[in-house]
């Protein structure tokens, strides 16, 4: 049944902004984003949010729902009180060009700092072979839809924007797991990982897996394996005089 | 204008899906500077909703499948109103685009022999759909969003600056294509439009321009489709003195989501059918048996029995109903509800519960398990989803030359992907939309680097005319000019709400001259509605601009369809319900006359002779007339 809900939503740009209180109709089986466009559509048309695909698949509609990094597209409106007060804010981490729109550019700069996939030389289109059980590691990582939830919640950046410098962050270190772990990709990119894009400020607390909307196992399948690898090359002194005399290849 | 930011590119691709990126890593590999427009942020475009697959007959599963096989089934699912240059091209070219990708990184689920595994899918003879689970279309726009980040990084190495080859403008709309010349001679210039973060315009000098915008769905009430698609690169064409063809075909995918109200519309993939799932009505019939249409009597099983030996083994057992092409199955769906036989909430039964483990069901269909899971509480691993139609994609776009890619009418201005039209005919079949992203995709940049050689042989590049840009950023203001008028976002539900009753899925001649009157009615509101607020990340002004493609392409849709008077693949009239051969090689057109669509008829070209005895003339008899047979050598009627 349909019933008003009051929502407070942070309007503002980059200057400044303040909560601002709409009561809104909402209908049986909604999400908070439905509510954010019916707002749009009747009190507010100019109110800036992102939206593409309304399904949980493109990862534009990243907000904070009391709180919370959500996606608002998979929030639904029977998970709070129907007298609750929800307050839909811009994520944190990012800074705020209008509304609930953010400036998410930082993940895209580091984006590119990760050394492409490289492919074995000689190797043809269509001689490509791999085996599901070895591509399946890295194709869970590619289930990221990059809504850039875990980067607004990693500590080492919401809490310390100084780090964005020199701390890439985990949808960017979950990629750098995922071109190591890919079968067929030659390049080494270990020392990249740590002294350019910062593996060691990740403390392995998982608030990247938790707010994860597509339930990725952020830490323990991809940055906690990426760490080993990472330490064996740094610390182990067989692998390290490997290296030094070109006795180990760089995927060892 | 003193606040218009300027640039300067050999190409300009419109549209960052995976037709546009394909074009743009085309042009830049070529050596040409290029920019990619982005309505919305990179990497989230219209083509991360693909779930099933890229159709390309790489012969991985069945050995048996090749490109003719393919081209056949496109032609077949398209009811022979391709274009048949441009489905030839597209089933010979798909495998090589596919393989390419894996080069660029991306990871297809695989065969126990380790090559790309392919999946059955409705129209497609053998198992033709490379995939990754059900979010074949993310890997593809990741996979490209990641070839472009690595020509960015090559680029860097050489000049020290990423963006110095090939650049994205996230979150940038292009409002106007800019033309000089007259008649033949008429060629692009430039396109000017704005960020959508601060409202500032852009300019670019450029000669050619890439159309690669996506679809137009958002102009009807139920669809699959996002904000974006409201039909921009349908319109910057015809307002460039471009056409577009067979607009009157919209695909009505047969299952959508019904229920939550807010999920109306979302895509329940084909695969689910693919891999075993069955259509049921309200009194548990599996109602798909009762509508295979003659012309696919010999491809389609008729009991439950044999249409379920299929699934593991299907060179000797015909194939289940429910694999039809999208334009039987959603006009059966839509019979069986008015009819009284639906679900609960007007749809009907789609089950792979029964038919699979429900770990399997996870594996192949992670993305509907969790779709279904947290946006609707069904548990599709226990019982049956409700679907019904929803609108997902128009086989109608920029009328084009096959082998180029380049717009009919506009020197310097391409076009691929849904944009374009042509390829799918009446119909699309699933799998045959991303292979089409990616072979069009690339011949639109290979034909735009191709033009440029030949202008600057031909001695230089046009300049953009003064006065177009004054009017183009005139255009794009007009909103904020008037006070007190309506709020763009109703004029758009009144929209999507005549389009979806009265040029839906099936269709009367009485329905659409009355939609048409009304379109009219909402042009003349369109103009005079008010934006509140300033230019800075407005989406209400965004809408505005919007809206005057959204009302252009939806009056040539009901005007083409009006002037078809048979019904066909996408488009069914209650008034013609018979497909006729008459019709079978007119294809229409809409060009602009001022701010009205005229549409004409225009004949299609004949199959060349190595392409129509792929056929055999007992099925082309149930489509051409005796005349046409007689053309079809050593067939004489």
């Amino acid at each position: 049944m349909a019933h008003e809900a009051k929502f407070r939503v942070w309007r503002g740009d980059a200057g400044e902004g303040a909560l601002k209180d709409y009561s809104v109709d909402v209908n049986e089986g909604e999400v908070v984003l439905d509510v954010i466009q019916r707002i749009q559509a009747t009190q507010a048309s100019d109110l800036a949010v992102r939206w593409n695909c309304k399904a949980g698949k493109c990862g534009s509609c990243s907000a904070e729902v009391n709180g919370r990094p959500r996606l608002m597209c998979m929030t639904r409106m029977n998970t709070f009180a129907d007298d609750e007060v929800i307050t839909v804010t811009p994520l944190r981490a990012f800074p705020t060009i209008r509304d609930l729109v953010t400036d998410v550019s930082f993940n895209y700069e580091k984006a590119r700092e990760v050394t492409a996939f490289t492919p074995p030389e000689g190797l043809k289109p269509g001689e490509y072979r791999m085996q599901q059980e070895d591509v399946a590691r890295s194709q869970e990582f590619r289930k990221c839809i990059e809504c850039f939830l875990c980067q607004n919640t990693c500590h080492a950046i919401r809490d310390h924007e100084d780090n964005m410098t020199s701390f890439a962050g985990p949808r960017v270190l979950m990629r750098v797991a995922e071109l190591e772990m890919h079968p067929l990709d030659v390049a080494d990119r270990k020392h990249e990982a740590q002294e350019v894009l910062g593996l060691g400020y990740c403390n392995i607390t998982k608030c990247c897996t938790e707010v994860c909307p597509e339930h990725i196992k952020i830490t323990d399948n991809a940055l906690i394996p990426l760490k080993e690898r990472v330490v064996d090359v740094k610390y182990d002194p067989i692998t390290w005089l490997g290296r030094k005399i070109r006795v180990r290849s760089d995927k060892d | 204008m003193a606040d218009i930011e300027h640039h300067k590119y050999d190409v300009v691709v419109i549209g960052a899906g995976g037709a546009g990126l394909r074009a743009a890593i085309e042009s830049r590999e070529l050596g040409k500077t290029t920019a990619i427009i982005s309505k919305s942020l990179f990497g989230k475009a219209h083509t991360v909703m693909a779930e099933g697959g890229i159709a390309a007959s790489m012969g991985n599963v069945n050995s048996n499948d090749n490109w003719q096989v393919h081209f056949r089934d496109t032609m077949r699912g398209g009811k022979y109103l391709n274009d048949y240059r441009m489905a030839e091209l597209h089933a010979k070219e798909a495998p090589d685009r596919v393989w390419e990708l894996e080069e660029w990184g991306a990871l297809f689920d695989r065969t126990p022999e380790g090559k790309i595994s392919q999946r059955n899918f409705g129209g497609h003879e053998y198992p033709r759909l490379a995939h990754v689970g059900d979010r074949t279309g993310l890997e593809l726009i990741r996979t490209l969003q990641q070839k472009v980040v690595q020509l960015q990084q090559q680029d860097k190495k050489l000049s020290g600056d990423y963006e110095s080859r090939i650049k994205v403008f996230a979150e940038c709309t292009i409002t106007d294509i800019l033309i000089t010349g007259e008649g033949e001679n008429r060629r692009v210039a430039g396109a000017f439009g704005y960020w959508r973060e601060s409202g500032q315009f852009v300019l670019f000098e450029t000669a050619a321009v890439v159309i690669a915008t996506g679809g137009i769905g958002k102009s009807f009430k139920v669809t699959s489709n996002s904000w974006e698609y409201t039909g921009d690169g349908h319109a910057l064409a015809m307002r460039a003195g471009g056409s577009l063809v067979n607009m009157e075909f919209v695909q009505f995918h047969p299952t959508g989501m019904v229920w939550p109200l807010s999920v109306k519309g979302i895509l329940v993939t084909e695969s689910v059918r693919g891999d075993g799932g069955i259509l049921t009505n309200s009194e548990g019939r599996r109602f798909m048996f009762d509508y295979i249409p003659p012309v696919f009597e010999k491809q389609y099983a008729k009991t439950e029995e044999e249409a379920d030996r299929w699934y593991t083994d299907p060179d000797n057992n015909k194939r289940p109903p429910e694999l039809l092409p999208r334009d039987e199955v959603a006009r059966a769906i839509n019979t069986e509800v008015k009819a009284g036989r639906g679900s609960p909430h007007g749809g009907v039964f789609l089950d792979v519960s029964k038919r699979l483990p429900a770990e399997a069901i996870k594996a192949k269909l992670p993305s509907m398990w969790h779709q279904f899971k947290e946006l609707a509480d069904v548990d599709i691993t226990l019982e049956a989803m409700e679907v019904g139609p929803t609108c997902h994609y128009v086989m109608g776009g920029v009328e084009v030359e096959p082998d180029t890619a380049a717009a009919v009418g506009v020197q310097g201005l391409f076009s691929a992907g849904e944009a374009a039209g042509g390829l799918h005919g009446s119909n699309r079949l699933g799998g045959n939309s991303l292979s089409d992203l990616l072979v069009f995709g690339r011949r639109a940049g290979m034909g735009a680097v191709a033009y440029l050689a030949d202008l600057d042989a031909a001695g230089g590049r046009p300049a953009v005319n003064q006065a177009d840009v004054d009017a183009a950023a005139a255009a794009a203001l007009a909103p904020f000019g008037h006070d007190g008028g309506e709020n763009p976002y109703t004029i758009q539900q009144d929209l999507q709400q005549l389009m979806n009753d009265l040029v839906g899925i099936i269709r009367t001649a009485d329905e659409m001259q009355s939609a048409l009157e009304r379109l009219n009615a909402l042009k003349a509101r369109a103009a005079t509605l008010s934006v509140p607020g300033g230019r800075a990340y407005n989406p209400g002004w965004h809408l505005a601009l919007d809206l005057q493609n959204m009302l252009v392409v939806s009056e040539c849709i009901a005007k083409s369809a009006l002037a078809r008077e048979e019904s066909r693949g996408g488009h069914t009239r209650d008034d013609f319900p018979v497909m006729e051969p008459n019709w079978r090689s007119i294809v229409m057109i809409c060009r602009l006359d001022g701010n009205d669509v005229e549409v004409v008829k225009q004949d299609l070209p004949w199959m060349r002779d190595e392409l129509v005895t792929l056929f055999d003339v007992s099925e082309l008899r149930k489509y051409m007339t005796e005349a046409e047979i007689s053309r079809i050598p050593g067939k004489v009627a």
